[in-house]
């Protein structure tokens, strides 16, 4: 596989951008404003453009990863504010989170239109059923360690 | 040998049923060599375990068959480390035990019921086959060449790097553990080609059946992080690899843990934390590269990448502050001593005095892998040359086990499987170029003709020279064609010959009997370790404790079936010295560590008769070392040395090595084998005093038929409460001269 043409055009510098110095040289205080400014508008562009692009099964499939990553971070505050004794429960709860989040953002990027050239030899039928093979070995590891 | 007879086959086939066919059944023949040129030991001698790590695995999976898996999980060994007992289900790897004893219950299930004991000896061939079948795989996945697997397949299933640790009878974790260490490298590199969770989880499934196997699956939670990182490095992150390792470290990471001894070590150590790094480092190299797939804009990029940048560092450094604070285990000294190659001698000798922790010597190379190894570099340098995701793979994994065979013997064990994939690469390159029988027309012009002569001739030359432009490709002439391939076929039978020899001269034989011949050329065999063994198994009481050095205390224990107190599980350095105190000081400070542990009898290995150098006395500057590490106020090296410098056991021995119990032990009564005067130590080459030594506490018990093995009692104490030196005193008669003297100091009675 080459790299990635991006390497290439990497080449303007920040000079050519009229209005507002680059974001990465936020040494003065005006400039890490306007830069913060810069990430506002880009967020929110972002944001429209993810709402309006993005298909609804996507959706479905990164509200279910951002309530494992919510699960996950309330898990490891409590485990931060309790202490972690039982550390085998922590440890396959949080990695459970984590296992899954990851298997699901694999679907998500199998899946991905876009990534087809990838992906030539996996249909979105079997990215599916290697979901479900990934999530149930990962369920049977952590039902067997949390104990 | 079968690889490259089904070469020139495959090139004549035309069919794919016709290759299928072929390669099956080359694959059958290669493995039935594979099999069959481990079976020398058991041929000449008989079914029986080797060394000293595998009479362990044995007992233990006796223990599993007789006593099923839960209890074989939750077994505690009150027969070994005597005051201590071993938590043996927790530590140790129970992927062999559990292996082989599927296998002793399906072959049961079919009918056949097999003895456990040939189970064990004939596992290592067995896997063996199965390891020329991985190999097979993970090379045809590397390169398109329809040889080269076949190749590899046929180098591993001979080459005597391998062997060495898998002749049958050698019962011991690599036995399985390779096998599976090239399967899981072809699953990875199946699953980052393809991009498959499937497949990542087929890894993690069988990292996970590795991690119960054998210690060095460290070396693939290593490997495997490196290969990522270097891609991520290259600018080669593409979705299939973040699909691939992270399906593979988050299965695989909890796989890991189910096993007892691993435990929280893959979160806790730092031997793992390049996995997690990875890891972490994935999910951000994949954010990133969603984002920027959703912003054109160029100037966020640059912003992107030094995010990627800063929380690499921030990660490494909190990587670091955890590490010095304590949070995660540093290095242990077995890995350290990779990196820092003189800490173990300095530190941990216990480490050092492991013949297989030295470095290893150039001949080693050439001697367990032959041509290979001048193969094997131009192998690496193919793969530069078309340098594709699995390839970059190839490169890493040679450049780091052969940095970790060039520091220690044992892990010639890790190099020999990419040894192999890349020098049947590159073999298979010069076969594939010159075995093609269509010659090449002269008029060709365009590089574009889907000949293979054509295609593998572009992809040996490099574009940009002006041959490759021009259109003179290929061999013209069949002579030059019949020399390279007619010495590439004396390389490989010069291959096979070299590999069965070595196999059957230095692989074959079993420590435990010491084969020898006569005058007349008839095999005469030393069984002295087993009449030993076997006297303390039907002669002492069930639970008679033995004290022996710990290289024994395996064998001790499965064969002689006695609780030993310190065994080759060096877990518990202390009561090794211990042991090493009792052995290297006087009998008035050993009876007492001796009456303590409730030592019944005592064992030393002894080769002075026989000239059989791995004796106790060899070993004894080491026990003297290990002893000195705990207490340097009593035991000391220097003591063992003439003013010279010299370790000397005839005359000139100092008084500490005349007086320390393994000396005695040794020499006890070794006189009276030779007329007064001359009695001689044919290991050390040395004339032993005139005068033997004389043992008070100890009492002989046996000595086996060549006086390798001694056994020896410990003496009760004293009926009227004397110590046993008097005791033995009065018994000679000396007791007139001692009453006189001892008139004067008298203690006042206390009680």
């Amino acid at each position: 596989m080459p790299p990635k043409s991006r390497h290439t055009q990497t080449s303007p510098p920040s000079s050519s951008t009229p209005a507002r110095p680059a974001p990465s040289s936020s040494s003065s205080s005006k400039a890490s404003s306007s830069s913060a400014l810069d990430a506002q508008d880009i967020v929110l562009s972002v944001w429209n453009k993810y709402l309006e692009k993005t298909p609804q099964r996507v959706k479905l499939l990164d509200s279910f990863m951002g309530f494992l990553a919510v699960v996950g971070v309330l898990q490891f505050v409590y485990c931060c504010l309790v202490g972690n004794f039982p550390f085998n429960a922590f440890l396959s709860g949080f990695s459970a989170t984590v296992g899954q989040f990851v298997l699901t953002a694999s679907l998500r990027i199998q899946t991905n239109p876009e990534n087809k050239a990838e992906f030539e030899s996996i249909s979105t039928e079997r990215a599916f059923a290697d979901f479900v093979f990934g999530s149930l070995l990962l369920h049977f590891f952590c039902v067997n360690f949390i104990n | 040998m079968a690889g490259t007879e089904g070469d020139q086959f495959l090139k004549q086939a035309t069919g794919r049923n016709t290759r299928g066919m072929l390669r099956v059944i080359i694959l059958c023949l290669i493995a039935g060599a594979a099999v069959s040129s481990r079976l020398f030991s058991v041929i000449r001698f008989e079914s029986i375990i080797h060394e000293f790590d595998p009479w362990f695995n044995f007992r233990a999976t006796k223990y599993l068959v007789q006593n099923g898996f839960y209890s074989f999980w939750d077994w505690f060994d009150d027969r070994t480390w005597h005051p201590l007992g071993r938590v043996t289900g927790g530590t140790l790897y129970p992927g062999l035990m559990v292996t082989s004893g599927v296998i002793y219950h399906l072959l049961r299930f079919l009918a056949l019921p097999v003895d456990i004991r040939n189970i064990c000896v004939l596992l290592a061939p067995g896997f063996s086959g199965l390891t020329a079948l991985a190999t097979y795989l993970l090379t045809s996945e590397m390169v398109t060449s329809p040889s080269a697997g076949l190749l590899a397949a046929a180098f591993m299933g001979i080459t005597p790097g391998y062997i060495s640790r898998s002749v049958a009878g050698s019962y011991d974790n690599e036995a399985i553990a390779i096998f599976l260490l090239v399967f899981t490298f072809f699953l990875w590199i199946k699953a980052v080609k393809n991009g498959s969770v499937f497949w990542g989880a087929l890894t993690a499934l069988f990292y996970g059946y590795m991690v119960s196997a054998w210690g060095g699956y460290v070396f693939i939670t290593n490997l495997l992080p490196l290969h990522a990182f270097v891609l991520i490095c290259m600018g080669r992150y593409s979705p299939r690899l973040y699909v691939s390792y992270t399906s593979w470290y988050a299965l695989g990471t909890l796989a890991s843990m189910q096993i007892p001894f691993v435990g929280f070590l893959p979160i806790r150590s730092s031997e793992h934390m390049s996995a997690l790094g990875v890891f972490g480092l994935l999910q951000v190299v994949g954010f990133v590269e969603f984002v920027r797939t959703q912003l054109p804009s160029k100037q966020f990029q640059t912003l992107l990448r030094a995010l990627v940048l800063i929380i690499f560092l921030v990660s490494f450094g909190g990587l670091v502050i955890l590490t010095l604070s304590g949070v995660i285990a540093p290095w242990t000294g077995r890995f350290y001593s990779l990196w820092d190659t003189g800490y173990a001698k300095i530190h941990i000798p216990i480490i050092a005095s492991v013949s297989e922790h030295q470095p290893t010597a150039w001949p080693a190379f050439f001697f367990d892998l032959s041509m290979m190894i001048w193969l094997f570099p131009a192998g690496v340098y193919l793969c530069f040359r078309s340098l594709t995701d699995e390839q970059v793979f190839i490169v890493i994994y040679s450049v780091l086990a052969s940095y970790f065979a060039g520091v220690m013997v044992r892990l010639m064990l890790t190099l020999t499987p990419i040894v192999c994939v890349a020098s049947a690469i590159a073999f298979s390159q010069i076969l594939d170029t010159y075995l093609d029988a269509e010659m090449p027309k002269l008029e060709m012009k365009e590089n574009g003709t889907s000949e293979p002569a054509k295609v593998a001739a572009t992809a040996i030359l490099p574009d940009g020279l002006r041959s490759t432009r021009s259109p003179l490709i290929g061999v013209y002439s069949y002579a030059s064609k019949l020399t390279v391939v007619g010495a590439s076929a004396v390389y490989l039978m010069l291959f096979v010959l070299h590999c069965t020899w070595v196999t059957s001269n230095a692989y074959s034989s079993p420590s435990v009997v010491l084969a020898s011949r006569l005058p007349d050329g008839s095999q005469h065999i030393i069984d002295d370790y087993r009449e030993a063994y076997y006297w303390l198994r039907q002669n002492t009481p069930d639970n008679a404790k033995i004290m022996s050095w710990w290289d024994y205390g395996y064998q001790i224990g499965g064969m002689a079936d006695r609780p030993t107190l310190v065994d080759n599980n060096t877990w518990n350095n202390t009561h090794i010295a211990t042991v090493g105190k009792a052995m290297s000081s006087r009998e008035e400070v050993s009876y007492p560590i001796m009456r303590q542990h409730e030592v019944d009898y005592v064992l030393v290995v002894f080769g002075g008769l026989l000239g059989y150098s791995g004796d106790d006395i060899n070993k004894f500057l080491w026990m003297v070392r290990i002893a000195e590490g705990i207490w340097p106020d009593e035991v000391k090296e220097r003591d063992f040395f003439t003013a010279r410098g010299e370790y000397r056991v005839d005359d000139e021995a100092t008084l500490t090595m005349k007086n320390s119990l393994m000396y005695k032990m040794s020499y006890y009564n070794y006189n009276a084998l030779f007329p007064a005067g001359q009695a001689q130590d044919r290991v050390r080459g040395a004339r032993l005093p005139a005068e033997g030594p004389q043992l008070s506490t100890i009492e002989e018990a046996f000595t086996s038929e060549n006086w390798i093995i001694r056994i020896y009692k410990v003496k009760d104490l004293d009926n009227f409460g004397r110590d046993h030196q008097s005791a033995g005193a009065f018994d000679k008669g000396h007791k007139k001269k001692r009453a006189s003297k001892r008139k004067g100091a008298r203690v006042l009675r206390v009680e």
